[in-house]
C-alpha cells in the first residue's frame, strides 16, 4: 500500500526536462578497456594520494599505484595492467589540470582482487577497513571518501541510514539502472553501511518518476522489515542531502549542519553496489558506471568504464558526436562542469556525460536583474540568490556571509529559473571562495 | 497686541544662548588635546585613503608618522614630493623613498595564447573565469585578460592593450597594488622601478605541454638558470629570477627561444 501514498518533498526546487527517455530503458553495457588510462591522483575531497609507482614500472590491474595521504584521502588503484608512462599534470574532468599517472594497456586482462569476505561475520571495523582499502568515495558527485563517512564522530548518535535513489538530475539514469539490475546488491550494500554504523533503520529514496525501480526495490526489501522504500516527489534537487532527509523523515538540518547532526547518513545508490562489491566480491573501484546521453550523441547508453578512460574514448564508442553537439558536460546538466578537452579521463564519481545540443542549452544574453524573486521562491534553502550573487561581484564578502552564502550548494535552481539569465551560481561559488580566502587569511595572521 | 512672534523668537534665542554656552563650557572642560602636528601631516598627505601604505587611512598614517611608527616617505601614492613636505613638518630627513611599480608578468596575449576548443561563457572577470576552467585560454597560470586589475586600480593607471594584457601607465601608477591583489593568477608583482629584466611567464608545465599552450612561454628548458650563475632559478619548469644573484650580461637573451626571459623596457635592450 505504501506505493499509493502522496509523494513526500521538500520546499521550492524545480521540475526541468528530464530527457531520461533517452538511456532509461538500456542496460548497462560494459565498455572494452581503452588502449591508456589517465588516473588522476586526486579524485575526492581531500589530500591528492601520493603515487607510489614510478614511470617504466609494470603494474597489474587493481594494484594499489597511489596511496593515501592523511586522513580524507584514499587509496588510488589502478583499472588496468600495463607500464606507467608518466606522471604529470593532465586536463581534468574538474576544469583545472591535475597531477594524474597515465598507464598505457598491455595484453593483460586479469583483475588482481583482495580476498572476499562474507558479510555476515564482519565486524563494523573489518567494514570500514574494507571501505577504506578499496578507494571508495562517494558516487553522488562531491565524492567524498565515503569510509569517513561510515565512521561517525562519537558524540554523534546516528539512527538512519538513507539510500539516495532520486537521480534528480535530468539526462542521468545510472541509479536507475542500478536499481533495476542490482536491486540485491544495494540492499546488501545498505545493510553493510548499517552495519558499520550500527544503525537499525535503512531507507531509500526514489523519485516517483521511476515507477518501475519502485517495484523492484519494493521487492527487493520483502524481507527486510527495517528497510523501507520512500516515495519521494519528482523535483529538482530532491537528491541533494538535505533535501531528501527533510522528504524521508521530515528532518530539517540546521544551516551549517551535517546530515550526521540530526542522526542521518546518506549513501547513494552508486556507493551501495561499490561497497557490496568490495566486500562480496574484492573488488577495489575500478569501473565508473555513467550515463552518456544527451541529444549530441550518435547512440546514448548507460556504461561501466575503466575509472581513467579519456573522455574521447567513450565518445567514439557511442557513435561519436552528432554534428549540431554544442557543449560537452561531465556530470548532470544542472550541476556538471562543460568541458574544454576530451583527453580528460573519468573519475570514480563521474555519473555521465553529456553531449548537449544548442536546442537543449539555449544560451540567452544576460540582462539586468528584475527583482523579481523567482530565484528566492525555488532555493530549496531558502537562501536569497540574486543578494547573494550582487555582494559576490561587488565583493561585499561580509554581507554575503550574513546571508548565508556558505550554505548554498550550488545546485543551480536559481540561475535555471532566473528570466534575467544571470549566472547567480558562478557569482555565489565566487563569493563562496573568497569566504574561505579571509577565512585562512584571518587563521594565518 | 500679538505677542506670538516675539515669544517664539525669544525662546529659541534662548534656547540657542543656552545650547552655545553648554557647548563653549564643553570645550572648556572636555578638550582633548590633539598634536597639532597629525592635523598638518593630514593636510600634506593626498588624502585619496587608498590604504596602500598599510594603514586604514590618511588620518591613521598621520597618526602613526607622528607618534614615529611610520616612516615619513611611507606614502607610495605621494611620492617624494609629499615624502619631502612631510618631512619639513616633522623636521627629519625625508630620504628617497625607491618607487615601485607594478609589473605584469605574463605577455601571452590574445595573439600569443592557444585558445581552448570552446567557448567560455559566463561573467568576464578574471576572478569569475578563474573558478570555472580558467576562461579561454589553454593556460592555467597566465593573464586572463578580463581586467579585473583594470577595474580595481583607483587611479586609472592600468589598461587593457588592444592584445588582451593590462599595461601600467608609470605616470599615473601610485604603487598602491591593488591590481596585485585584483589578480586571481598573481601575475602582476611589485617590482623597483629601476628593474629591467624579468621571466615573462608563469607557466608551470612541462616544456612540451608549454609550447602547446602559448608562443611565449617559459619552456622550462632552463639554459637561462645554467648559464646565469644563480641568477636565475628553475622552480617546477619555470625561470624564476634571485635579484640578489642577479648579472644581466651572463643571460642568454637570444639563446631563449621564446623570448619569456627578457627587457621590460625594449629601448635599453641594445645598451646591454
Amino acid at each position: 500500500m505504501k506505493l499509493f501514498k502522496k509523494a513526500k518533498t521538500f520546499h521550492g526546487g524545480v521540475h526541468p526536462n528530464e530527457y531520461k527517455e533517452l538511456t532509461e530503458n538500456s542496460a548497462f553495457e560494459i565498455m572494452p578497456n581503452p588502449a591508456q588510462i589517465i588516473v588522476p591522483i586526486s579524485q575526492h575531497i581531500g589530500k591528492p594520494a601520493k603515487p607510489l609507482v614510478k614511470k617504466g614500472e609494470e603494474v597489474k590491474a587493481g594494484a594499489v599505484i597511489a596511496e593515501p595521504d592523511g586522513f580524507v584521502s584514499v587509496p588510488i588503484h589502478t583499472s588496468i595492467s600495463g607500464k606507467v608512462v608518466k606522471i604529470s599534470k593532465e586536463s581534468n574532468v574538474s576544469g583545472a589540470p591535475k597531477h594524474a599517472i597515465i598507464i598505457k594497456a598491455n595484453e593483460e586482462n586479469e583483475v588482481e582482487l583482495m580476498p572476499s569476505l562474507n558479510p555476515d561475520t564482519l565486524t563494523p571495523e573489518e567494514i570500514r577497513a574494507r571501505v577504506k582499502e578499496a578507494g571508495i568515495v562517494g558516487q553522488g558527485g562531491a565524492a567524498f571518501p565515503t569510509y569517513i563517512k561510515l565512521t561517525p564522530p562519537e558524540d554523534k548518535k546516528i539512527d538512519y541510514v538513507i539510500l539516495n535513489g532520486c537521480e534528480c538530475e535530468p539526462y542521468l539514469t545510472r541509479d536507475d539502472r542500478f536499481m533495476l539490475e542490482r536491486s540485491n546488491d544495494i540492499i546488501a550494500g545498505l545493510k553493510l553501511a548499517m552495519k558499520a554504523l550500527g544503525v537499525e533503520k535503512g531507507a531509500v529514496g526514489i523519485e516517483d518518476n521511476k515507477p518501475e525501480a519502485i517495484d523492484v526495490m519494493s521487492v527487493a526489501v520483502q524481507d527486510e522489515p527495517d528497510i523501507e522504500v520512500v516515495k519521494v516527489k519528482t523535483k529538482y534537487p530532491q537528491g541533494a542531502e538535505k533535501m531528501l532527509i527533510k522528504a524521508v523523515l521530515n528532518r530539517e538540518v540546521p544551516p551549517g549542519k551535517l546530515p550526521l547532526d540530526v542522526g542521518v547518513v546518506i549513501q547513494n545508490i552508486g556507493t551501495a553496489v561499490a561497497i557490496a562489491d568490495a566486500v562480496i566480491k574484492g573488488e577495489p573501484e575500478l569501473t565508473a558506471a555513467l550515463t552518456v546521453s544527451g541529444l549530441g550523441i550518435n547512440n546514448p547508453k548507460n556504461l561501466i568504464v575503466r575509472v581513467g578512460t579519456p573522455l574521447a574514448d567513450i565518445l567514439e564508442y557511442c557513435g561519436g558526436v552528432k554534428d549540431n553537439a554544442h557543449k560537452v558536460v561531465v556530470g548532470g546538466p544542472m550541476m556538471g562542469v562543460a568541458q574544454f578537452d576530451f583527453a580528460a579521463p573519468v573519475m570514480k564519481a563521474t555519473s555521465g556525460i553529456l553531449v548537449l545540443t544548442e536546442e537543449e542549452i539555449k544560451a540567452h544574453e544576460e540582462t539586468p536583474c528584475l527583482n523579481c524573486g523567482m530565484c528566492v521562491g525555488v532555493c530549496p534553502l531558502k537562501l536569497t540568490p540574486t543578494k547573494l550573487a550582487r555582494y559576490a561581484q561587488l565583493d561585499k564578502i561580509d554581507e554575503a556571509e550574513k546571508l548565508g552564502i556558505s550554505v548554498c550548494i550550488e545546485c543551480g535552481t536559481c540561475a535555471y529559473t532566473c528570466p534575467a539569465n544571470i549566472p547567480l551560481v558562478q557569482w555565489i561559488r565566487l563569493g563562496k571562495e573568497r569566504v574561505n580566502q579571509l577565512k585562512n587569511d584571518k587563521k594565518s595572521a | 497686541m500679538d505677542y506670538t512672534l516675539i515669544i517664539a523668537i525669544a525662546t529659541m534665542g534662548g534656547l540657542g544662548f543656552l545650547f552655545a554656552g553648554g557647548l563653549a563650557l564643553a570645550d572648556r572642560k572636555l578638550r582633548v588635546e590633539e598634536n597639532p602636528l597629525i592635523a598638518k601631516v593630514n593636510d600634506a598627505l593626498p588624502g585619496a585613503n587608498c590604504g596602500a601604505c598599510g594603514k586604514a587611512g590618511c588620518y591613521d598614517f598621520a597618526v602613526n608618522i607622528v607618534e614615529g611608527n611610520a616612516a615619513v616617505n611611507g606614502c607610495p601614492v605621494g611620492g617624494d614630493e609629499t615624502a619631502q613636505l612631510v618631512a619639513d613638518i616633522m623636521g627629519v630627513e625625508a630620504g628617497s623613498a625607491i618607487k615601485m611599480y607594478p609589473r605584469v608578468l605574463c605577455r601571452g596575449g590574445n595573439s600569443e595564447a592557444v585558445s581552448k576548443l570552446t567557448e567560455y561563457y559566463g561573467p568576464l572577470s578574471c576572478a569569475a573565469m578563474d573558478i570555472v576552467s580558467g576562461g579561454n585560454k589553454m593556460c592555467f597560470d597566465g593573464c586572463l585578460g578580463g581586467g579585473d586589475c583594470v577595474e580595481a586600480c583607483p587611479f586609472g593607471a592600468m589598461i587593457m592593450n588592444e592584445n588582451g594584457i593590462p599595461e601600467v601607465i608609470e605616470e599615473l601608477c601610485t604603487s598602491c597594488t591593488m591590481c596585485v591583489q585584483a589578480c586571481p593568477r598573481d601575475v602582476i608583482e611589485m617590482h623597483p622601478e629601476d628593474r629591467n629584466v624579468f621571466v615573462f611567464c608563469k607557466n608551470h608545465d612541462d616544456p612540451k605541454k608549454a609550447k602547446d599552450v602559448c608562443s611565449v612561454a617559459c619552456l622550462g628548458c632552463g639554459i637561462c638558470a645554467r648559464k646565469s650563475d644563480g641568477g636565475v632559478e628553475m622552480h617546477d619548469n619555470l625561470g624564476v629570477i634571485n635579484y640578489d644573484k642577479l648579472d644581466q650580461n651572463l643571460i642568454p637573451f637570444d639563446k631563449c627561444r621564446t623570448g619569456a626571459i627578457g627587457h621590460l623596457r625594449k629601448a635599453e635592450e641594445s645598451e646591454n
